[in-house]
């Protein structure tokens, strides 16, 4: 059965979409990554979608529940690389995925999940990340 | 064209190529004479033109199946009607003007259709009328082409207007800025959108701004567009603020009730660049004292 790969770096989980989403591979990409959170006791997901050239509200939507699903579970969701063309349909769409952080590439994706993880460990210690 | 008045026509047709080939230099006289009271052009080039005219328009009047001026013979004429009618259209002629160049040739052909001497009141009324309707066919595809030329023009401004107001700038490595001019309707903004969305991912810029200074007013539309690119590009990963909200702006854009959300909105573009410098991680700082006035949150070195 076709899947999508959820690759460990560090307390980060890296999942990169490839190929045309449907609805039973949706389904299944948000079983395995919850269930990767969990097990790896992630500290936040990179949702690569810089090869998605074509969206619908399912998709929308879809990235829209895996992020507020991993917030659930205490990880933090930056979804990278949106095409211009996905952007514009998505907001044409209705769907400004309002909880969901967002950066240019992998690179500053990187960069904000590092950080922000960095600040949760920071704690109480009142320094902002620089 | 009813078969009774092609039949009298074309034999008009042919009384008519007589008229123009026995008095061709009196008919050019005639002709020039009445252009140059009503327009001042160079006399010398109207008079190639007009004889340019008059030697096309004897073979395209033999060859002509039909009283139409759609023929295949009336080809050469046209494109002439046509390039005189550009050439002048950037003259800054009228479009009457332009027209008239053809019209007032009827008055030298009836002159010379009343002086041959026919006796049969039917025949001069026929002549008359193939004449009328021959000449306002050429005067009205003259009034086309001047108007079609004038339109082309149009659209390839639109088009260039289009193009020429959607420029984005690199302020700064990892900053854009895309100053808008002129009212946004849907189409302009489709086009903003998208050069900014592509200028974003060809600079790898993580804050844009727009600066809407010369958007002479906002009503929910355009706020409603603005909120759609600011949103497009936060999906993409970079970050928008908009500068150059005049005091009009602010007052409409709250009594429309419009919520910009948490958009950062600056009033001037120097205020947004500090912003922009700022969460990039950089300061502006004077390198010696005395050097322009003292701006707020500028650090003394």
């Amino acid at each position: 059965m076709e899947r999508i790969p959820i690759l460990r770096m560090g307390s980060f989980l890296l999942v990169t979409i490839q190929v045309d989403m449907h609805d039973r591979l949706a389904m299944t990409l948000q079983d395995d990554l919850t269930r990767r959170i969990v097990e790896v006791n992630a500290k936040g997901v990179l949702l690569d979608i810089s090869s998605l050239d074509m969206v619908d509200s399912f998709i929308g939507r879809m990235i829209s529940n895996i992020a507020a699903m991993s917030r659930v579970l205490d990880a933090e969701t930056v979804v990278v690389g949106m095409q211009p063309a996905v952007a514009i349909t998505l907001v044409e769409l209705g769907l400004s995925l309002p909880n969901v952080r967002t950066a240019l590439n992998v690179e500053r994706g990187m960069e904000l999940l590092r950080a922000a993880a960095q600040l949760v460990a920071e704690g109480a210690d009142g320094r902002d990340s620089p | 064209m009813t078969a009774y008045s092609a039949a009298h026509t074309t034999s008009a047709g042919k009384r008519l190529v007589d008229i123009l080939r026995a008095h061709h230099s009196d008919i050019l006289r005639d002709w020039i004479e009445v252009q140059i009271g009503r327009r001042s052009l160079p006399a010398s080039e109207l008079r190639a033109q007009c004889e340019e005219f008059l030697t096309l328009l004897v073979p395209a009047l033999q060859n002509a199946h039909d009283p139409s001026i759609d023929g295949v013979s009336w080809q050469p004429a046209k494109e002439f009607l046509s390039n005189l009618s550009a050439v002048r259209a950037q003259q800054g002629f009228s479009p009457s003007e332009t027209a008239t160049f053809v019209f007032s040739l009827k008055q030298s052909i009836f002159q010379r259709i009343r002086d041959a001497g026919m006796t049969d009141a039917a025949s001069i009324a026929d002549d008359m009328w193939a004449a009328t309707l021959l000449f306002d066919a050429l005067g009205l595809y003259t009034t086309e082409v001047y108007q079609r030329g004038r339109e082309q023009v149009i659209m390839r401004q639109q088009q260039d207007m289009l193009e020429l107001s959607t420029p984005v700038v690199t302020l700064w490595d990892g900053v854009v800025a895309l100053p808008l001019i002129g009212t946004l309707d849907s189409a302009r903004t489709q086009v903003v959108m998208e050069t900014l969305l592509h200028r974003i991912v060809e600079t790898g810029a993580t804050i844009a701004v727009i600066d809407i200074t010369g958007v002479p007013t906002v009503d929910t539309l355009t706020a409603q567009h603005l909120l759609k690119t600011v949103t497009a590009a936060r999906l993409m990963g970079a970050e928008c603020i908009i500068s150059g909200i005049r005091p009009q702006i602010a007052q409409t854009i709250v009594h429309l009730g419009v919520d910009l959300g948490d958009i950062t909105t600056k009033s001037t573009l120097a205020d947004a660049f500090r912003v922009a410098l700022s969460r990039t991680g950089r300061t502006v700082t004077r390198t010696f004292a005395g050097a322009g006035p003292q701006r707020n949150g500028e650090r003394p070195s």
